[in-house]
């Protein structure tokens, strides 16, 4: 039982402090810019909540929600059972644990830019891996400067490449916690594997899954580095993300009204979201 | 059986493939490179390797790098430490309010903070400086460190803080002497979570410097553009990247798999 204990607050206080100078400050920044036009000189005029209604009136803004949300949906479609397929199949002791887990990993190391770079160097048409076999080898017309589809389905392999992993690391933490009595139990019961894997390793992950569900919901919702770095964006809008195209409104054009409404409708779907799947995730949790 | 055992080989050959390319393209001359495709280097080079480590705009990026890297770690554990404890040991007012709102931090997206980080981080005069880009990744890294904490912390049963009130040790020479060694590895999973995300975040870092403290991620952005084709170049820099990461993950395998799965939300 832990102490009812106002002290707490005392030990949260430099987290606090912390948290807060980096995240209200800002925060309150954004929302100033928000209801405020500015012609530079740092004159400021009150406009209200005319650029919520024209962001959310925009096709701009319409269009990059839209390609976000369904690069979102297709890497959480792809890598969730992916990650918990390869979590399944990985040995639960010995020596190649260490081995594979450590290789997994690597990806997650790595820098984003250098992902992206990466990414770049490996499916250039003419001289990369990836590229030159599709090209030459299998005779693919593939370059993603010219084919919104190519470009597509590169940004999505580049995802998959860098995240899967996250999800093996914690599903398969979910496994291995699962005691072995449970697996004699299912086998004196007689139980299909496909059973074992309904009733017992999945209410098990239950916990683990949400929490990667949401980190990568998250993160591949506000991702920028990767796909700035492999595509731009392009061609044309096809693969401007929400970030990219934030990005773009504030640091290139300037529009600061704008971007900051952005940045604020951006966030709220971020943490609605979240949080209607954390809360219908834990409802029969306590 | 044997089926399954080659599901994780042939991910990890999938995960294998773009890094050996770079690797294999850090090793090739430049004139090879643009004269076509092959699969191994045909005349190997360190040439790009020795640029990076003769010239200081390269490799005092890495320094930088690891510097502010190092510094966020330790600022982001410092801070965590006690407030984990707070959370796994006390109830006090708002505390699941204030653990959730923590954690809500990790979902700004960087973009959004971008400008704004610029504008604070200038006015209190700290604008490219180590400490700047430390303290800016602590918005996405506190919250985690506190989070993973808080589930070692909570499997350490509280007996062993009451026996070292009863042997008559004061707080902070309990936290330091007995709490802090029992959860090491718990640290040592949240140091590795710290490291990791501010060594490859690039967006904020990029924004809060210019030349002193400015990251490696972001001397290879420039030298892309601005020098053209140097492929090579761009693929050792690359590849240097990935070693402190590696080195990281070696320390703490045993670990890393566990510090979720002890984490409580």
């Amino acid at each position: 039982m832990k102490t009812q204990n106002q002290k707490g607050w005392l030990f949260v206080l430099p987290v606090l402090i912390l948290v807060a100078f980096n995240a209200l400050i800002p925060l309150m920044t954004v929302v100033n810019y928000s209801v405020q036009e500015t012609f530079g000189n740092n004159l400021f005029f009150w406009q209200g909540l005319d650029w919520f209604e024209q962001v959310l009136r925009s096709e701009r803004f319409h269009g990059a929600l839209g390609r976000q949300a369904m690069f979102t949906g297709i890497i959480l479609a792809v890598e969730i059972p992916l990650g918990v397929a390869i979590a399944l199949a990985m040995p639960r002791s010995g020596p190649w644990v260490s081995v594979c887990l450590v290789l997994m990993a690597l990806p997650l190391l790595i820098p984003w830019n250098v992902v992206g770079a990466m990414w770049n160097i490996f499916t250039l048409p003419d001289i990369g891996l990836a590229g030159y076999t599709l090209n030459t080898v299998l005779g693919i017309d593939y370059d993603m400067t010219q084919s919104p589809f190519a470009a597509w389905a590169t940004i999505i392999t580049m995802d998959v490449w860098h995240w899967t992993s996250l999800v093996v690391l914690l599903a398969y933490a979910g496994i291995i916690s699962i005691p072995d009595a449970y697996y004699q139990a299912a086998k004196i019961d007689g139980a299909s594997s496909w059973a074992v894997f309904r009733h017992i390793q999945l209410p098990k992950m239950k916990r683990v899954l949400t929490i990667a569900v949401l980190l990568r919901f998250m993160d591949s919702f506000n991702i920028y580095t990767e796909p700035f770095v492999l595509t731009g964006g392009g061609p044309g809008n096809s693969t401007t993300l929400l970030s990219i195209d934030l990005v773009k409104t504030a640091l290139g054009q300037f529009d600061l009204g704008p971007a900051a409404a952005m940045s604020l409708i951006y966030f709220a779907v971020t943490l609605l979201v979240s949080w209607l799947f954390y809360t219908i995730m834990m409802r029969d949790e306590e | 059986m044997k089926l399954r055992a080659l599901v994780p080989i042939i991910y990890i050959l999938f995960l294998m493939l773009p890094i050996y390319w770079l690797v294999a393209m850090s090793l090739k001359t430049t004139n090879e490179i643009l004269g076509g495709f092959s699969l191994f280097p045909q005349k190997w080079t360190l040439e790009s390797y020795r640029t990076i480590f003769t010239d200081p705009s390269w490799y005092w990026g890495y320094i930088n790098s690891i510097a502010y890297v190092s510094l966020n770690t330790v600022i982001s554990l410092a801070a965590a430490l006690p407030a984990a404890y707070a959370f796994s040991r006390y109830t006090f007012l708002g505390d699941k309010h204030l653990f959730f709102w923590l954690l809500t931090n990790r979902m700004a997206p960087a973009a959004v903070f971008a400008l704004p980080f610029f504008q604070l981080y200038s006015s209190v005069g700290i604008f490219d400086t180590y400490l700047a880009v430390a303290l800016a990744h602590c918005l996405f890294n506190i919250p985690l460190a506190v989070w993973i904490l808080e589930g070692f912390m909570s499997g350490v049963p509280k007996e062993l803080d009451e026996t070292a009130y009863v042997d008559g040790y004061s707080f902070p020479a309990f936290f330091i002497k007995i709490f802090v060694p029992t959860i090491k590895a718990g640290i040592g999973v949240a140091a590795f979570f710290c490291f990791m995300f501010s060594w490859v975040e690039l967006l904020l870092a990029k924004t809060l410097t210019a030349v002193a403290a400015k990251p490696i991620a972001a001397v290879m952005t420039k030298t892309s553009s601005s020098a053209g084709f140097e492929l090579g170049l761009l693929a050792a820099a690359g590849v240097l990247t990935i070693i402190p990461g590696a080195i990281v993950i070696y320390f703490v395998r045993n670990y890393i798999a566990k510090g979720f799965a002890l984490g409580r939300v």
